[in-house]
């Protein structure tokens, strides 16, 4: 196992009375795409919350490069699910991307031309840059997250948490988004991607992640992406038949 | 300058501030929340008042703030055990407002402080009551301390105008990038409660709300930058105190009423006419098809 960037020891989260995570143990190496799977309200959202200090642990202790989230902040980019925001906010797609620069411009300071033109670029190998100055409102499905993820680019952390990137999106979105991961990979970034789609996890994802409200599994999609595995963390109800019938109710947003 | 060129100036500066802080409000979807804080600031100045037995401006603010950052936090607490937000609203800013009312009749009773006057205002009376500064000679009382609240949205605004933005379209990626979102929540629900108590004595807790709503609702409708939303919404919030005022003038009834009438007004003329969410374009373009064709 090469160099471990993310290391999670015994995380627990509830929300109210109701665990949602326990006991999760896992740890991601660099330069690694992981993909995480787990049915709906198994949590998957509410681990990248937690650990990304978002929402409140119970138990645990994670360690970010060997160190705290707050030491490692700037290296951590996030890229919440789509539809946590409201896309009707007066501002267009350059202006979304900035914000990913907000950390590092610093409090009293604006964003200047330099900004701007690393916002353009992203946007740019998003194949959006003819969009820069649309209204975000006026953006496809499709369009508003390869905006996000332009705005993760950005940032131009180490690792990367990434909320359902591929939930709804045309093909040629997911084709771009899955270009901009394995290029991102391939430059020795770490990224943890929440997924729905137990089809394509074997094509994405070097790595898979299985959780239902605890890991299930963990390890190399080529060792540990089997039927046993799927069906320990979907439940019995999922009928694992390899080769592209599964039959996957698709998540609606959380 | 005259009487009327101080109403005049007074109604603006409440146009002006509340507009400004009113885009933020109705972006971050909290307008319940200018009608609970326009509330309840009143147990702030009555809190203020009995403990230092006078009605001037810097307490109020403190008392407002006071109020507005409990109103608040009350809301927070009670909504995190379960009780759905907008009852917590309801049932926070009634039971406070409701303690304030109570503390002014028992232990109050004085001729600048009653209830009708917290709820409806009375700008009529601003231009009397005036206090002498250095430099800019007699000023109303009310217009200063308004002059004074003005100064601080704005400079609050622009200063950190990155950080309203974001928290306000993303408080998740904020977050994590260390903006401290909750911290700025309460700094934001202050601003709030300092403009809505420095509004009070122009145009009532009542008035305030609309002055706060619906002129940035007018600007949501004509533009699709922040930047320009708050200028525009900052001109509505003049425009509608001016022209109510000429309104109240010219029809002999209330200033503040008028004022928000106009605020109405504005906001319906908008919904027919702004170029891209209104219902007159909106009937002349033909409807676009999706991106999915």
């Amino acid at each position: 196992m090469g160099k471990v960037v993310l290391k999670v020891n015994d995380l627990a989260a509830a929300y109210r009375k109701n665990t949602v995570l326990h006991d999760v143990n896992f740890a991601v190496e660099a330069g690694s795409l992981t993909g995480i799977v787990g049915p709906n309200g198994a949590g998957k959202s509410t681990l990248i919350k937690t650990l990304l200090e978002l929402h409140p642990a119970l138990t645990g202790e994670v360690q970010f490069f060997g160190a705290s989230f707050k030491k490692m902040k700037t290296r951590i980019g996030y890229v919440p699910q789509r539809g946590s925001v409201d896309w009707d906010f007066p501002t267009i797609a350059l202006d979304v991307v900035m914000m990913g620069l907000y950390g590092q411009i610093g409090w009293l300071r604006r964003p200047a031309k330099l900004h701007q033109e690393k916002a353009y670029e992203a946007l740019d190998k998003m194949g959006m840059a003819d969009y820069a100055e649309r209204q975000i409102s006026q953006l496809s499905g499709g369009q508003q997250q390869r905006v996000f993820l332009a705005r993760a680019l950005v940032q131009n952390a180490d690792l990367y948490f990434m909320d359902e990137p591929l939930a709804g999106v045309d093909a040629a979105t997911e084709r771009a988004i899955m270009n901009i991961l394995k290029e991102l990979k391939a430059t020795g970034k770490t990224v943890l991607v929440v997924h729905h789609d137990l089809q394509t996890v074997e094509d994405y994802f070097d790595h898979v992640l299985f959780l239902n409200r605890t890991v299930v599994e963990h390890g190399r999609t080529a060792q540990v992406f089997t039927d046993e595995n799927i069906a320990a963390a979907y439940g019995g109800n999922m009928r694992g038949m390899r080769g592209g019938k599964f039959h996957v109710v698709r998540p609606v947003e959380q | 300058m005259t009487y009327t060129a101080w109403i005049l100036v007074t109604a603006s500066l409440v146009g002006m501030s509340c507009g400004v802080i009113g885009v933020f409000l109705i972006l971050r979807k909290m307008a319940m929340m200018a009608d609970a804080i326009s509330h309840t600031v009143l147990l702030g100045i009555v809190i203020a008042f009995i403990i230092t037995r006078e009605l001037s401006g810097v307490h109020m603010l403190i008392g407002a703030i006071f109020a507005g950052i409990l109103t608040a936090l009350f809301i927070q607490w009670l909504h995190s055990l379960d009780v759905p937000q907008d009852a917590s609203i309801g049932t926070v800013f009634t039971t406070l407002f409701a303690l304030g009312v109570i503390l002014i009749e028992s232990f109050v009773g004085n001729a600048h402080l009653d209830v009708q006057h917290a709820l409806m205002g009375e700008i009529t009376f601003i231009p009397w009551d005036k206090v002498s500064l250095p430099i800019i000679g007699e000023v109303p009382k009310a217009t200063a301390l308004l002059a004074l609240v003005f100064l601080i949205v704005l400079i609050s605004i622009i200063a950190f105008y990155k950080e309203w933005k974001i928290t306000t379209f993303d408080p998740a990626l904020a977050a994590s990038l260390g903006i401290p979102v909750l911290f700025m929540h309460y700094v934001f629900m202050s601003l709030v409660s300092i403009t809505t108590v420095a509004s009070f004595d122009a145009v009532g807790a009542i008035m305030v709300v609309a002055m706060l709503i619906t002129p940035a609702a007018s600007a949501y409708l004509w533009t699709e930058r922040l930047s320009m939303m708050v200028l525009l919404s900052g001109c509505f919030g003049v425009i509608s105190a001016v022209v109510g005022y000429y309104i109240a003038a010219w029809i002999d009834t209330s200033i503040s009423g008028s004022m928000a009438f106009a605020t109405g007004i504005l906001f319906l003329f908008s919904f027919l006419f702004a170029p891209n969410h209104g219902l007159i374009s909106k009937f002349l373009k033909p409807v676009k098809t999706s991106a999915m064709e």
